[in-house]
């Protein structure tokens, strides 16, 4: 029963997201230092993650082929398939759950505990669309984090793979280039647009319920993780059920 | 003037508001004091609309906040003024931003305007050289300053304060009852402020409404309060030793 009043406690809230929206020139601010902190502030974990973890795809692929058979160019082959479908924009929407969702969450649970949210109440401001929509629309700009994560995993995996000694150059290009299907790529940015919309929203709407004091933002914070990560992960399936099968 | 018709509101079987109705007069500091657990802050959470009553009706000046439409209760927000127990400044802003809160979102000012405007009710709460300042660099005291200045920017017609002077030493809270009092008759407006504190009572009583358990118990002004025969405002008000002495002062001096 919880379950069902929480979904439904979730949709009320999009709908007033989406209502009785914030001055114009207030929300280009908002949004610009919802960029900052959301997005901007990501790259450096997402990149220094996304390169190493390239590297280390590529090593375990090339550590894993023994049957000569098997061509070299399967290394970076397997890094590009790895990185676009799956490690760029689901698990680090995963690593981002954690990283924005519990800023997000935070932030918005000792807004509602100092009474800022009720401040902005009483002034007569939707507060929901004050503080959520900016991070909706400065989310649409996410892919770009997938993106630049999409070309360092390779290019961690190239590092990786030529200067480790598990694949050359020529093969490891050859491998990136083979069986390239653009919509792989096409259908990593939509499941990443649908997360980054889940990753504005989740955290956000734990941290406008919550209730109590200091204690329970960081209870909301480790429940707006959980709360995203299964959602990006059940959507993760969904889409790609949709859009692969 | 802000009319309360019996007014009720429950929290699932709790019975909190149970019937109130009383007036708060334009350009007077209207007080509502009680104990813990009397109603206080629920009462004033309904007068601001944060919380939706059962049954009854408050009145703004002519119309009640029940008959008015999603628009009609936004344009009688803008003309409300907050002060919050723990001041509510948006921590992410500074002073100057803060205080401009509500000018940026309901004025078409110029922003030199919009400065002009947080410099004059900075310098009326005695606030200066703190524009750049974050809430978290200056005193609660300060703090409580930066939120009346927020909540008068505007113009408002209605100020709510609730314990305006809750966590300040004896000296300062005094500053901010008398700040408070003073632009309520300098603006012309309805205050309504929200206390257990029997200084304020002293101080700047116009108007007190005595709320126990839910109930309307008491109501007058701050010569009548020390006079009233009603033992449960009697009980509150002499609760403190100091108020007991000086009562048994009068009493001896006849």
């Amino acid at each position: 029963m919880k379950y069902l009043h929480d979904i439904g406690s979730y949709f009320l809230m999009l709908k007033d997201v989406f209502s009785r929206p914030t001055k114009g020139s207030v929300l280009r601010e908002l949004v610009l230092k919802e960029v900052d902190e959301l997005i901007i502030n990501s790259l450096g974990i997402v990149a220094f993650i996304s390169f190493f973890v390239g590297g280390v795809v590529a090593i375990q692929t090339a550590l894993n082929i023994d049957n000569p058979l098997i061509p070299e160019y399967l290394v970076g082959f397997a890094t590009r398939q790895s990185i676009i479908l799956e490690f760029a924009p689901t698990f680090i929407s995963i690593i981002m759950a954690g990283k924005m969702g519990s800023f997000i969450t935070s932030s918005i649970g000792s807004m509602r505990v100092t009474e800022q949210i009720d401040a902005l109440e009483v002034m007569g401001i939707n507060s929901l669309n004050y503080l959520v929509f900016p991070k909706v629309i400065a989310l649409l700009f996410y892919p770009f984090v997938i993106a630049i994560s999409m070309f360092l995993g390779i290019l961690g995996g190239w590092v990786a793979g030529v200067y480790g000694g598990f694949s050359t150059s020529e093969a490891f290009i050859q491998g990136l280039q083979e069986d390239f299907i653009t919509f792989h790529v096409i259908y990593a940015f939509i499941k990443t647009f649908v997360f980054a919309f889940i990753l504005a929203t989740v955290p956000s709407w734990q941290g406008y319920f919550m209730k109590g004091g200091a204690l329970e933002v960081g209870k909301a914070s480790t429940n707006s993780f959980v709360w995203t990560s299964v959602l990006i992960i059940l959507t993760n399936y969904i889409v790609t059920s949709l859009l692969l099968s | 003037m802000i009319t309360v018709e019996n007014l009720h509101k429950s929290f699932g079987s709790e019975h909190i508001l149970k019937g109130l109705s009383t007036t708060f007069d334009k350009g007077k500091t209207n007080l509502i004091i009680g104990q813990s657990g009397s109603g206080k802050t629920v009462f004033l959470k309904c007068l601001l609309g944060l919380f939706e009553p059962e049954d009854g009706r408050i009145i703004f000046e002519d119309r009640a906040i029940q008959d008015m439409d999603e628009e009609e209760k936004r344009r009688l927000r803008e003309n409300m003024g907050m002060v919050f127990q723990g001041s509510a400044l948006f921590d992410s802003m500074n002073i100057e931003e803060n205080v401009m809160f509500p000018l940026r979102m309901f004025s078409k000012k110029k922003k030199s305007e919009m400065l002009d405007r947080v410099n004059e009710v900075l310098a009326r709460v005695n606030l200066e050289n703190v524009n750049k300042k974050y809430p978290s660099e200056i005193s609660g005291g300060m703090q409580k300053r930066v939120a009346i200045a927020r909540a008068i920017v505007n113009n408002p017609k209605y100020l709510f304060c609730d314990e305006p002077n809750s966590g300040l030493d004896p000296r300062t809270a005094i500053l901010i009852d008398n700040l408070i009092q003073e632009i309520t008759r300098e603006y012309n407006i309805t205050t309504v402020i929200n206390t257990h504190d029997m200084n304020s009572v002293m101080e700047i009583g116009e108007k007190i409404v005595f709320l126990q358990k839910g109930n309307l118990a008491w109501q007058g002004d701050n010569t009548q309060i020390f006079k009233t025969d009603n033992k449960d405002v009697t009980d509150f008000v002499y609760s403190s030793d100091l108020f007991k002495k000086i009562r048994d002062v009068q009493i001896k001096e006849g």
